[in-house]
C-alpha cells in the first residue's frame, strides 16, 4: 500500500536512515538500559536522559492486536480500504510496539499472536523505507 | 501576568495521598449552557465567544449571584479536537467589530483565552484569579476545585466551549491531505489511523480477553442516546431526537471495526459554564451546593504505540482507587456513574475501573445487559455521555450536579442521587470528580 513519506527530523534520523538500510533499530536509554520507541530527544524515565544510543533489532516480533479500518482520514490510503492496522510487539521488548498494515494479510483475518519478521517498504513520494511486517510460518 | 495552566501540584495523580484535604469544602452551584449547533454558522451571536459568554451568564444568573461577586475564572484555552480555522480566511468582520479582540485573532472563535472573557464581560470587576485547565471541563473542574479548597477564589467560574467549523474532523485535512508525515504521525497516522483505532484495537483485545463482542455493547449505546435525548440542553434533543435501536447501532458502518459510528460522538458547538464556591458562600445562593467529595487525576504515560489494553486496565484500576482513596468512600456508595464515554468502546474500562455497581473486570458488557436505566437500581452513564448529546466532554458533570440537585429533569434517575462520579477524556489521562448532596 503506498504511504506518505515520513520526513526525518533531528531526532529521529538514525531510525529512518537505518528503514533506508534495511535495517531496525530502536533508541534505547543507556543510564536506565531500556528500549524506547518512537524515537525522543530525552529519556522520560531518568534525568538528564540524553545517553542515548539506537540498538539493532532482530527484526522478530508477533502481533498484540488490530483494527480495521474503513474510513480512514488519510487520503493517500483511502482507495486501499478496509485494510488493516495491526500492534507488532518486538521479540527484545514486547512493550515496544510498531504499527503496520501487515501486507499479505487477508483484511480482518489477523492472526493475534502470530510471528511476524520486518520488512521494509518504500513510499512513493520521498522513497524513503518504512518498516513494515509481514505474518511467518 | 498572563494567565497559567495550572501546576501539577493541583492535582491530585499517584496513590497514597489519603482523604483530599479540601473534603466536602467546595460545591457546585449554578449551570450554564449555551444551544448547540453541528457547526459554525459564522454569525457573531453564534460565535464561539458568544456563546461561552451565555454560558457564563447562564451560570451565575442559576447560581443567584451577582456578577461582581465572582472573583475566579478557570477554562481550557483549548476549544477543539481536530477543526481548525483555515489560515487563509479572514475573521467575519462583524465578530472583530462586536467583541473587544486580545493579539491573538482566532480568540473567540477557535480558541478562548481568560483575556478574551474577561475583555468582553466588563460585568466580572472583581475577577482576581484566573487559570487553565488545560483540554477539558473535567481539568477545569478539578483545578478549579482545587483551587477553591486553597482559597485562591470563592466565588469561581468554570468553563469549557467547544468550536466547529465546515469539513470532516481530520479527514483529508492538514496532514492528512497530504503525501508526507512529519511529528508524532510518522509513527502513528502513516498507517493511517483514525481517532478510534487504538480504542477499536483495545477493545478488540478486550473481546479476546474476556469472551466478549462488539454485539453486546448495544445496551448501552441504545441507553446512552435514549438518556441524551432527554437532555435538553444537548445536540440530538435539539437537533436530532433520533431514536437509536439495537438493529441500528448493530447495522452501522464501521469507522475502525470494531469501532462503528455510533461508537464515535458527532463533534458540536457549545458552552457550559459552572458556578463553584464555598459552602459558606453557597448558603446564600439560589441552588442547592453540590459538594465535592474528591478529585482524582490520571498521567498514565504509555510505553510505546498505544496505550495497550494492559495500560488501559491498569490505568483505569488506579484510578479507581484513588477516587476511592480520596473521598473514603466505596462503590456501593455511588448513586449513579458517568464516566466518559467518547468513545464509547472505552466506557467500559472505567467502569470496571471504579467497580461501579461491584462490576469486575471483564464484566461490563454483561452488566450492560441488565437494568442500566434510570429507572432502574444502577443507572450507568445518565447524562448520555457524548455519545447521547455531541462532543463537548461536559455532559457527564452538568448531568451529575443536577441529578444530585434534583434538576435532571426526564433524566432524573429514580432511586435517590446521592453520590455520582464524573470524569475523563480517556481511561490513560483524565481527571475525576465526586460529587456529593452532603459534605460527607
Amino acid at each position: 500500500m503506498p504511504k506518505q513519506s515520513p520526513v526525518p527530523d533531528e531526532v529521529d534520523k538514525p531510525f529512518w536512515d537505518a528503514a533506508n538500510e534495511d535495517r531496525l533499530v530502536v533508541q534505547n536509554c543507556i543510564d536506565c538500559d531500556r528500549l524506547q520507541h518512537p524515537p525522543v530527544a530525552k529519556c522520560p524515565d531518568c534525568d538528564p536522559g540524553t545517553n542515548l544510543e539506537w540498538k539493532e533489532m532482530s527484526g522478530r516480533g508477533r502481533v498484540y492486536g488490530y483494527g480495521v479500518m474503513y474510513d480512514c482520514p488519510v487520503t493517500i490510503l483511502a482507495e486501499d480500504q478496509p485494510f488493516n492496522i495491526a500492534v507488532v510487539e518486538l521479540e527484545e521488548d514486547p512493550g515496544i510496539k510498531m504499527l503496520s498494515h501487515l501486507p499479505g494479510t487477508p483484511v480482518d483475518d489477523v492472526p493475534v499472536g502470530a510471528a511476524v519478521e520486518v520488512v521494509f517498504e518504500v513510499t512513493p513520494t520521498t522513497g524513503q523505507k518504512v518498516p513494515e511486517w509481514r505474518v511467518v510460518g | 501576568m498572563p494567565t497559567q495552566n495550572a501546576p501539577a501540584s493541583m492535582y491530585r495523580s499517584t496513590e497514597g495521598l489519603g482523604i483530599w484535604e479540601h473534603k466536602g469544602k467546595v460545591a457546585a452551584v449554578g449551570i450554564g449552557h449555551s444551544p448547540t449547533a453541528r457547526r459554525w454558522d459564522e454569525t457573531t451571536d453564534t460565535s464561539l465567544g458568544a456563546w461561552s459568554i451565555l454560558a457564563l451568564r447562564r451560570a451565575i444568573e442559576d447560581a443567584g449571584v451577582r456578577p461582581d461577586e465572582v472573583d475566579g475564572l478557570v477554562m481550557a484555552q483549548e476549544t477543539s479536537t481536530g477543526s481548525p480555522w483555515p489560515s487563509d480566511k479572514p475573521i467575519p468582520e462583524d465578530f472583530l467589530n462586536t467583541y473587544k479582540s486580545t493579539d491573538n485573532p482566532l480568540d473567540g472563535i477557535a480558541r478562548l483565552s481568560a483575556d478574551w472573557i474577561l475583555m468582553n464581560m466588563p460585568e466580572l470587576t472583581n475577577v482576581n484569579f484566573t487559570m487553565y485547565g488545560p483540554g477539558c471541563m473535567s481539568n477545569a473542574v478539578v483545578t478549579a476545585a482545587q483551587a477553591v479548597g486553597e482559597g485562591l477564589t470563592e466565588v469561581c467560574l468554570v468553563l469549557k466551549g467547544w468550536h466547529n467549523f465546515g469539513g470532516r474532523y481530520y479527514v483529508g485535512q492538514g496532514a492528512a491531505g497530504g503525501n508526507t508525515v512529519t511529528g508524532p504521525g510518522k509513527y502513528s497516522t502513516l498507517w493511517g489511523t483514525v481517532a478510534c483505532y487504538t480504542t477499536a484495537m483495545q477493545f478488540e483485545a478486550y473481546c479476546r480477553k474476556y469472551g466478549k463482542n462488539h454485539d453486546m455493547m448495544a445496551p448501552f449505546v441504545v441507553n446512552e442516546k435514549r438518556n441524551g435525548l432527554m437532555f435538553p440542553e444537548g445536540f440530538w434533543a435539539q437537533h436530532r431526537p433520533e431514536v437509536l435501536t439495537v438493529e441500528d447501532y448493530l447495522a452501522a458502518r464501521w469507522i475502525a471495526k470494531p469501532a462503528n459510528l455510533f461508537d464515535n460522538d458527532i463533534p458540536i458547538m457549545a458552552s457550559a459554564a459552572y458556578l463553584f464556591t464555598t459552602p459558606e458562600r453557597a448558603k446564600d445562593m439560589k441552588q442547592k451546593p453540590v459538594y465535592i467529595l474528591n478529585v482524582a487525576s490520571d498521567r498514565t504515560r504509555v510505553r510505546s504505540f498505544g496505550p495497550t489494553l494492559e495500560e488501559a486496565e491498569a490505568a483505569t484500576d488506579e484510578t479507581g482507587r484513588k477516587i476511592y482513596e480520596g473521598s473514603g468512600l466505596s462503590p456501593s456508595d455511588l448513586s449513579f456513574e458517568n464516566m466518559y464515554d467518547g468513545f464509547t468502546l472505552f466506557h467500559q474500562f472505567h467502569l470496571e475501573g471504579i467497580r461501579f455497581a461491584g462490576v469486575q473486570r471483564g464484566e461490563a458488557l454483561d452488566f450492560y445487559a441488565t437494568d442500566i436505566t434510570i429507572e432502574g437500581p444502577n443507572p450507568a452513564s445518565p447524562s448520555g455521555g457524548n455519545a447521547g448529546a455531541g462532543r463537548t466532554r461536559f455532559w457527564m458533570h452538568t448531568d451529575s450536579i443536577q441529578q444530585i440537585q434534583g434538576r435532571a429533569g426526564a433524566r432524573q434517575i429514580s432511586k435517590p442521587a446521592e453520590i455520582g462520579v464524573s470524569g475523563g477524556p480517556t481511561p490513560t489521562g483524565g481527571n475525576f470528580t465526586v460529587w456529593s448532596s452532603t459534605p460527607g
